[in-house]
């Protein structure tokens, strides 16, 4: 079985996940940028963050044979806070980088007018830069904020067929599905979507632009909720061609978007890390 | 300076996928030329040159085995000095760092860039690592920092071969020959292999090996 997981935060997990992950069967992941728990307080530490996510995240990724992309954007938690406004100015040099497959996460968490400004901001990003956009919806009050999210959208230079509504539920499915996004649910151990829940959805409303992700980062969440909703849904009755839809090729259809993916991960240099050597270390 | 080993224009421009990415390839070299004319204002901290933009996306639009000698060409038509290199090292993703390190020998003369190089030798990407051990780093890395860089690359399992002037700098160089010995001896100790390029470097220092 080949998965994607299309929103995963893997700067915050060890390579035991990413171990465990391949042996899955995920083969390929987009990384989103997005806060660190803790708040920041200057665009430098959003740059060093930034070049991570296109420097070594991918490396640690490739070692596992893993293709690892990312997706560049102002938060919406921290778009809140003016010391980190000037990060929306450094975009475009980033936006460019061969491994960035979308704009994202953008979107709504309090929806406060400083949101509304940097997320319409990074929509028009997006469409200049040729990339889709992956957009956050709110955890709370989140039926109003996805209406909100899908008129801010809809107002912008970029297609609905481009733009990709993430942490979607029960309440929220309908509405999304009827503004020709496509539709993301994050599978969490205890908020968020789960896997029976998934499958139900996935029956009522089919697996055409749906794509399930683990959204895993430093909180309490496990990167192999993707597998796990795979064989829920074959469980419950759906074939392997629906499953391959959903865990591969529909993410690799939205980022395919770009014109940026590359899932043939170059077998890397380095002698095996199944030896138990601390090569990667550098003798630290 | 060290000759450039870089492809020629045409050499590269025969090896792209297509007419799209050569009428792109021609625009970018245009692009740097321009900027090498009539450099721009100083650069916001924030914003790129349009050259630079291009020197980033070089991989996408001219294939990702032709990126190095893409951005190469690039570096020398804007005729990139060290304040130019430096930026488009800090700013760039792993493989435009690596370019620009491979593009040193041809474009700075004398020590001036070691910084680039030290940089890249402190991270533990392999990419990197192989990338700065090249002929700049033979002539202008100082014999401490060398050393080390051959024991990381022995470390991070990084061929010796990447090693510029390899033989040339290790021979007669007994501290070097005692590090490898120590570490030999550390692999030895932890009941692990010693890489089998550590001997070699070690018959390249000329001095006599200590019982490992």
């Amino acid at each position: 079985m080949r998965i994607f997981d299309p929103h995963i935060h893997m700067t915050s997990r060890t390579t035991d996940d990413y171990e465990a992950m391949y042996a899955a069967g995920v083969r390929a992941v987009v990384e989103p940028s997005f806060w660190l728990g803790q708040p920041r307080t200057s665009p430098a530490s959003f740059f060093d963050y930034f070049d991570a996510l296109l420097g070594w995240e991918p490396f640690r990724a490739a070692q596992y044979g893993i293709a690892h992309h990312c997706t560049i954007a102002l938060n919406p938690k921290e778009a809140n806070d003016p010391r980190c406004m000037p990060v929306l100015d450094a975009l475009p040099r980033y936006l460019v980088k061969d491994g960035v497959v979308a704009v994202g996460e953008i979107g709504y968490d309090s929806m406060t007018p400083a949101e509304g400004t940097a997320l319409a901001a990074q929509l028009q990003l997006a469409a200049d830069h040729g990339l889709p956009a992956l957009v956050h919806t709110p955890h709370r009050d989140k039926l109003a904020g996805l209406d909100r999210t899908v008129d801010v959208v809809r107002e912008s230079s970029l297609p609905m067929e481009r733009v990709l509504l993430d942490h979607l539920n029960e309440t929220t499915v309908k509405h999304a599905k009827d503004s020709g996004c496509w539709l993301g649910f994050s599978v969490y151990p205890d908020t968020k979507m789960d896997e029976g829940r998934m499958v139900a959805v996935l029956k009522e409303y089919g697996p055409e632009k749906v794509l399930v992700n683990s959204a895993a980062d430093w909180g309490k969440s496990d990167p192999l909720k993707t597998r796990k909703v795979a064989d829920a849904m074959l469980a419950a009755g759906f074939g392997e061609d629906d499953v391959e839809r959903v865990l591969w090729r529909n993410p690799v259809a939205f980022y395919g978007l770009s014109g940026r993916l590359r899932l043939d991960v170059p077998v890397p240099q380095t002698q095996s890390l199944h030896e138990g050597n601390s090569i990667l270390r550098g003798g630290e | 300076m060290t000759q450039p080993s870089f492809r020629t224009r045409d050499d590269v421009s025969a090896a792209l996928p297509d007419d799209t990415a050569r009428a792109w390839f021609d625009e970018a070299l245009a692009d740097a030329a321009a900027a090498a004319q009539a450099p721009p204002q100083a650069p916001s901290p924030y914003l790129a040159h349009p050259w630079e933009l291009r020197f980033a996306a070089a991989g996408r639009h001219c294939g990702h085995d032709n990126a190095d000698a893409v951005r190469a060409l690039l570096l020398v038509e804007a005729r990139a000095g060290l304040e130019t290199l430096t930026r488009l090292y800090r700013h760039g993703s792993a493989a435009e760092r690596r370019a620009v390190l491979r593009a040193l020998p041809a474009l700075v003369e004398g020590p001036h860039a070691v910084h680039l190089v030290e940089d890249a030798l402190r991270s533990n990407d392999t990419r990197l690592i192989s990338a700065a051990v090249g002929p700049y780093a033979a002539a202008h890395l100082e014999p401490h920092a060398w050393r080390h860089a051959v024991l990381k690359c022995l470390f991070t399992g990084v061929p010796l071969d990447a090693v510029a002037g390899l033989a040339q700098r290790a021979a007669g160089d007994g501290e070097l020959a005692r590090m490898l010995t120590d570490y030999a001896a550390e692999r030895t100790a932890a009941g692990r292999d010693v890489p089998d390029d550590l001997g070699r470097v070690l018959n390249l220092t000329g001095e006599e090996p200590k019982e490992l």
